[in-house]
């Protein structure tokens, strides 16, 4: 999978929150459409990094068994540009978890400029919904390695968080 | 049952946020998904905002009843019948089902819950804690 809206987590605290960047790229091929002359990151995958960082928390906390998915944005605000040469760091706050799904509070920064804030809200999908496993489990051990989360990641009595063992 | 105004307040707050319409949309008449447009993955978003403004704990189905509804032993020719209708009427005792007695077509069920049921919903909760 390439579809990777964050570079890597700095933060991350098991079922409470976590923090990642994203560097913005000239040499992102999309910037050049969006828009000509005037290369912009979209907001669009500025959600996408947010709901990557929250959703990876959400499913971190099930031990990466649920399906979640992005359910809903219950609510998005823009303050300015993401231009190529900033490092956006999106954090996302849990705000309620069960056995359906999540709520996550979101902020993107530029520095210490509020470049995005909402509210997201992701679903568990049932497995008979998709059919199949959406990821090998060591295609998904693989993924969060890429992404530093057993490098930083930790459970709220500040022990270090581990790959599922059925998963290594 | 009337729910307090306060109570109400936070059942219109919670539908607001989390069907994006305006305070006075959320009338207790109102259903919420004809009127207010409110689709399946609302119902989840609008469990956890009532589970927060109330302090209360609500299971997987007990306010939208999908078991039910997609239940083959329940459901004939789209239409829920005589056992479905009553393990609805257990389950849903806070809604006032009588307009989809009528017809019980599954593809109705999403326009009769109003608001007000909602809040007899949540009023029957508090009064469980």
């Amino acid at each position: 999978m390439r579809w990777f809206w964050i570079d890597r987590f700095v933060e991350f605290e098991s079922g409470r929150s976590a923090t990642s960047i994203k560097n913005v790229a000239l040499a992102e091929e999309h910037l050049h459409d969006h828009f000509p002359g005037y290369p912009v990151m979209p907001n669009s995958l500025i959600v996408e990094g947010l709901a990557q960082t929250g959703g990876m928390l959400a499913a971190e906390y099930h031990d990466f068994k649920e399906r979640v998915i992005l359910a809903k944005i219950s609510k998005m605000t823009f303050h300015g540009p993401a231009l190529p040469g900033d490092q956006l760091t999106y954090h996302a706050e849990m705000d309620d978890i069960s056995a359906d799904g999540a709520v996550t509070s979101v902020t993107c920064h530029i520095g210490d400029r509020l470049q995005a804030e909402g509210q997201i809200f992701f679903a568990h999908v049932a497995d008979q919904v998709t059919g199949k496993s959406l990821f090998e489990p060591g295609q998904m051990i693989h993924m969060m390695r890429l992404l530093k989360l057993y490098e930083v990641g930790r459970k709220p009595d500040g022990s270090a968080i581990m790959p599922p063992a059925e998963m290594t | 049952m009337a729910l307090s105004e306060e109570n109400f307040a936070k059942i219109q707050e919670a539908l607001v946020d989390a069907l994006g319409v305006d305070d006075d949309e959320v009338t207790p008449e109102a259903t919420l998904v004809g009127d207010l447009g409110a689709e399946s993955i609302d119902f989840l978003d609008i469990v956890f905002r009532l589970e927060k403004a109330f302090g209360i704990k609500i299971d997987r189905g007990e306010l939208w009843p999908e078991d039910i509804l997609t239940n083959v032993k329940f459901v004939e020719d789209g239409k829920l019948n005589a056992e479905g209708l009553a393990e609805l009427k257990t389950r849903m005792s806070f809604a006032d089902l009588s307009k989809f007695e009528q017809n019980p077509a599954i593809q109705e069920f999403g326009n009769m819950l109003t608001v007000q049921d909602m809040a007899n919903f949540v009023d029957g909760k508090m009064a469980q804690a």
